[in-house]
């Protein structure tokens, strides 16, 4: 083992490259299955005749299958229908189209538990549908979705290294990289990689308590 | 489609039966640990609590595949040898054993503390009150997240394929790779997937209407 060699700056820069693709993914992932799940979650809970129907069964459909599925058929599938992605492109479309399936779970969830009176009583004061879901259920719902949203969130950085294996340049590849040059180097690097993992993944966490703790206050 | 399936049948059975395996693997052994770590995490003596807390929370934020991928490299290179199948099933305990152990701890904390103190009040020890008395009462609230946690280790079963485990999802590598047909390969693995977790997600929708009156 050799821990100095292995914590040179080199490596570490190497490392923190991975690390800044593996948030760039991850902050775009959440960003855009944080959008797509609300309006999935909206159209899910409304009960549009035949499309909250076809639009929950794929969500249940997603939701069942693993992501790593998923990232195969974005990057390998799709380039048989002709459409080419990027590795990038390929593991963020791949991250938000599962992602957004639990998020438009948790999102119906959430707008399940507020109270009926609450939908009534905006629309009997003349508010539109969209208008009282969107002014007065969606931020009473927020407040209870904030805590499993953001761990939700917390598996979504750590599902970005599923992407190593259509050689998304993100920290696990690069680890992979370094001790394949040194085995010496293995034990170090990975816990060097797991530590990097555990603080971004537990900021979150905390983050995610910390809520939950104002919340049920 | 329908060919492939044919052609490669003896392939896609053995993936399944390997990707079922290692989950009832898991399973059991998520359940063992996860149950031990989350009595760890709420008993009243310090070491064990500081123990249970540390595993739980460092398991729960490392990606699985960092886990495994320990397993696989790391272990057999130091300690023993060890095969990728067992690699990728022991790591898939070990996370979802943290995970596991928040749902059972969770439950258990949510029994009322009037429940605990009647029965240490009655004479009962610390142990007997838990196994008489608030356990049986956090079961129902336990089951509805931890079966969807198991759907979940069901999914992430598939990073087996990393190591060479010969699940489901490796299958479909060699597969897709032999024959160039990726598209039909991946319908084909998605279904057989579909098949496992699906009767599972609408059990556990059913058992949480059921548990919810």
């Amino acid at each position: 083992m050799d821990w100095f060699g292995a914590y040179s700056w080199i490596n570490m820069r190497y490392l923190l490259q991975g690390l800044l693709v593996t948030i760039q993914v991850s902050v775009i992932s959440i960003i855009l299955s944080f959008i797509i799940g609300a309006v999935l979650g909206v159209v899910r809970y409304s009960k549009i005749k035949y499309v909250s129907a076809i639009v929950g069964f794929i969500i249940d459909l997603v939701r069942n299958l693993p992501l790593l599925l998923i990232i195969f058929f974005t990057y390998f599938g799709l380039p048989t229908f002709g459409i080419r992605l990027d590795i990038m492109v390929a593991a963020i479309t791949a991250l938000t189209v599962f992602e957004s399936a639990m998020c438009a779970e948790i999102f119906r969830s959430g707008i399940k538990a507020v109270s009926p009176g609450q939908m009534e009583a905006a629309r009997a004061n003349g508010m539109t549908y969209v208008q009282a879901m969107f002014h007065v259920v969606f931020p009473q719902a927020m407040k209870l979705m904030i805590p499993p949203l953001l761990s939700q969130f917390v598996s979504l950085v750590k599902d970005t290294s599923l992407a190593t294996i259509i050689v998304l340049p993100e920290m696990l590849y690069h680890a992979q990289n370094i001790y394949g040059q040194n085995t010496n180097y293995l034990i170090p690097i990975f816990v060097a990689l797991a530590g990097m993992y555990w603080v971004v993944c537990f900021s979150l966490s905390l983050l995610a308590k910390f809520f939950d703790k104002r919340m049920s206050a | 489609m329908i060919e492939i399936f044919q052609t490669y049948t003896a392939e896609f059975m053995q993936g399944m039966g390997m990707t079922i395996f290692s989950s009832l693997l898991a399973f059991a052994g998520s359940i063992i640990l996860g149950l031990v770590c989350a009595l760890f995490e709420i008993s009243p003596i310090k070491p064990l609590k500081i123990i249970g807390t540390v595993y739980v929370e460092i398991f729960r934020n490392i990606p699985l595949l960092v886990v495994t991928m320990f397993f696989y490299i790391v272990i057999p290179k130091y300690v023993m040898p060890m095969s990728g199948f067992s690699a990728g099933t022991i790591g898939l305990t070990i996370y979802t054993s943290a995970f596991f152990a928040e749902v059972i701890k969770a439950g258990i904390n949510s029994v009322p503390t009037g429940q605990w103190e009647a029965a240490r009040s009655n004479g009962m020890t610390y142990l007997q009150a838990m196994h008489h008395i608030v356990f049986p009462q956090a079961v129902r609230i336990i089951i509805p997240p931890l079966g969807n946690q198991t759907i979940t280790l069901v999914k992430n079963s598939s990073v087996l394929a990393f190591v060479a485990g010969f699940d489901l999802m490796y299958q479909a590598n060699q597969i897709s790779s032999i024959t160039f047909q990726q598209v039909p390969t991946y319908f084909i693995v998605g279904i057989l997937y579909l098949i496992i977790t699906m009767p599972l997600s609408y059990l556990m929708r059913h058992l949480e209407n059921k548990l919810e009156v």
